[in-house]
């Protein structure tokens, strides 16, 4: 069997845009599709049941006098930033030290790993119960819960909720930054011993700039993950106490499948998509990684 | 002075030692009253509290778990998952492959999409899906589950395999042109034998997704028949919270098919779950 030449050198053939049509056709349907219909729907009036009709502004009027919409941004901003504070040093440091080949930090990173198998819903149910007010760890430990009603109060539902996303998913980026901290080239550890730096100046001189790019890729992670937070809400604060932790993810849910408005659910989810996308985008680009990356590419 | 250096590197960190033990405290003692909880009864639970050591082990909460509906959830789960994977593993490979191979700008930019799609979160997309699906019939049908699952699995696993099969050296590209074999000889017997490890690593995640989806099955389906083992949590939770060792014993099977991935195939799947790091 003979090929043109026009498929390229010594007759090599290459597969041509067939082969990927299946898997695009599939994610043009079940993906980009029902992207570009929430923005269709943000312009209607639908409560599940009849069809869709064209609302106009009516859904983005009523979101930007919206108090609970506007609160709503704010705490997904503060439950980010939280995960964002408190996951970022642990992780970067369990990562840096488990990144060590010796035996016992095998078998520990072996266990910190655990959370990240349970389900967001299977985390969430065990904490719900861990923490409940007469039967878990509170009417135990008095001394370190309070009250014990963590849940009750504004500071104490946010509290359980940077906490609980912060157990589920430094694993992940412990992994991540144990992954990058094993691929630091020895060599700059070396040359930095034989300039007499001691192991914090190591730290801080060596390792953290050559994490640069890893800490941008977990921190964008932190982000999109804090602000689609939703299995954790619903299932440990319903939004509540009242609205205290009604996340924007949330409140688009309650919105839609509680109160039936699927039209101002829409909008919810579209501003979710757009401030997601943007911090993205501002954090890869503040940081240089495109840079970053493209330098390293050249080499 | 050289040894003197390397000595000093060797040196225990005491530091580190330190907080690693604080952070396995955090960790590991949730988890020990995770499974000790389960091994009690409800009124010893009740009683004693959770940080004290049961007073006579009992399995008798897994097989009420087990008889109350939870066999049904995990069944329903396992067929999820195992249509998803099917799904993913009938689309990926030849996507990934033309991604790697083809040289038209086309495909360059269907590649593009794809990384856009990793910064779609599901959320944005839980009210249309639901208005797609009801209107193809599939509401509160698990294929309604499966398909929009799968689709959002697309771009992570097209991003791990492309990585696997752009390891694939030309020449052995060149090596089967001689022979003059077309491009579906090249797919079987030189690609996918070759990326075996990112098709581990593909499988685990796509499964880790589809068995840990919540979100999904919550919106698109209501019954019984179709409640998957994260929906079949949250329904115990709401309706019987204070069964605390019931319910945990649900959170335990719900994560021993994971474990056991985790025990047996663990390369991939800490690669599939840096997947989910998007490197």
């Amino acid at each position: 069997m003979t090929r043109s030449p026009a498929a390229g050198g010594a007759g090599l053939t290459r597969p041509g845009l067939a082969w990927a049509l299946p898997a695009t056709a599939f994610f043009a349907v079940f993906a980009l599709v029902p992207l570009a219909l929430v923005a269709v729907l943000s312009f209607t009036a639908w409560n599940g049941v009849d069809s869709p009709r064209a609302a106009g502004l009516a859904n983005w009027t009523a979101l930007l006098h919206d108090p609970v919409m506007l609160k709503s941004l704010w705490l997904s901003a503060l439950l980010t930033t939280l995960g964002v504070l408190v996951q970022t040093p642990i992780s970067l440091l369990l990562g840096v030290w488990a990144a060590g080949h010796q035996r016992h930090r095998a078998i520990l990173s072996a266990i910190y790993f655990v959370p990240l198998l349970l389900s967001a819903t299977a985390v969430s149910v065990l904490w719900r119960a861990l923490l409940d007010p007469n039967f878990g760890l509170p009417a135990q430990a008095p001394w370190l819960f309070g009250d014990g009603n963590l849940l009750g109060s504004r500071d104490g539902a946010i509290g359980v909720l940077a906490f609980v996303g912060a157990w589920q998913w430094t694993p992940l980026h412990t992994l991540i930054y144990q992954g990058a901290a094993r691929a630091i080239p020895q060599v700059l550890y070396q040359a930095a011993a034989i300039d007499g730096a001691g192991r914090l100046r190591q730290f801080w001189h060596v390792t953290l700039p050559q994490l640069r790019t890893t800490m941008v890729t977990s921190t964008v992670l932190m982000v999109v993950g804090g602000l689609t937070t939703f299995d954790t809400v619903l299932i440990l604060t319903q939004g509540g106490p009242g609205t205290e932790t009604t996340i924007s993810a949330y409140y688009m849910y309650e919105q839609g499948f509680k109160s039936f408005d699927f039209g101002q659910a829409s909008a919810i989810a579209l501003v979710l998509v757009l401030v997601a996308t943007l911090v993205s985008l501002a954090m890869v680009r503040l940081s240089g990684y495109d840079a970053m990356r493209a330098g390293t590419e050249g080499i | 002075m050289i040894r003197h250096m390397t000595r000093r590197q060797v040196r225990a960190n005491y530091l580190a030692g330190l907080g690693s033990l604080v952070w396995l405290g955090v960790v590991g003692l949730p988890l020990v009253v995770l499974l000790t909880t389960t091994l009690r009864t409800q009124s010893d639970y009740a009683t004693n509290g959770p940080l004290t050591l049961p007073k006579r082990l009992t399995l008798g909460n897994y097989t009420d778990a087990l008889s109350q509906g939870f066999a049904q959830d995990l069944a329903n789960t396992c067929l999820v998952t195992v249509s998803v994977v099917a799904v993913v593993l009938l689309l990926v490979p030849p996507l990934s492959y033309t991604i790697v191979r083809s040289r038209r700008r086309s495909v360059r930019t269907v590649f593009r999409v794809f990384l856009l799609g990793l910064a779609v979160p599901a959320q944005a997309v839980i009210v249309p899906m639901f208005y797609l699906i009801s209107k193809a019939g599939l509401y509160d049908d698990l294929t309604g589950v499966v398909l929009p699952t799968a689709a959002f699995s697309l771009p992570i696993c097209t991003l791990i395999l492309t990585g696997t099969m752009r390891e694939i050296t030309p020449e052995l590209y060149e090596a089967m042109a001689v022979d003059g074999a077309s491009p579906w000889r090249v797919f079987w017997q030189l690609v996918l034998p070759l990326s075996r490890g990112g098709l581990a690593t593909v499988v685990v995640f796509a499964s880790l997704q589809a068995w840990n989806g919540f979100l999904f099955p919550l919106v698109l389906t209501q019954s019984d028949s179709t409640k998957v083992i994260t929906l079949g949590l949250y329904s115990f939770q709401t309706e019987h919270g204070v069964n605390a060792p019931g319910l945990l014993s649900a959170v335990v099977l719900s994560m021993l098919p994971v474990l056991g991935v985790y025990l047996f195939a663990r390369r991939a799947l800490v690669q599939g779950l840096m997947g989910m790091g998007g490197k």
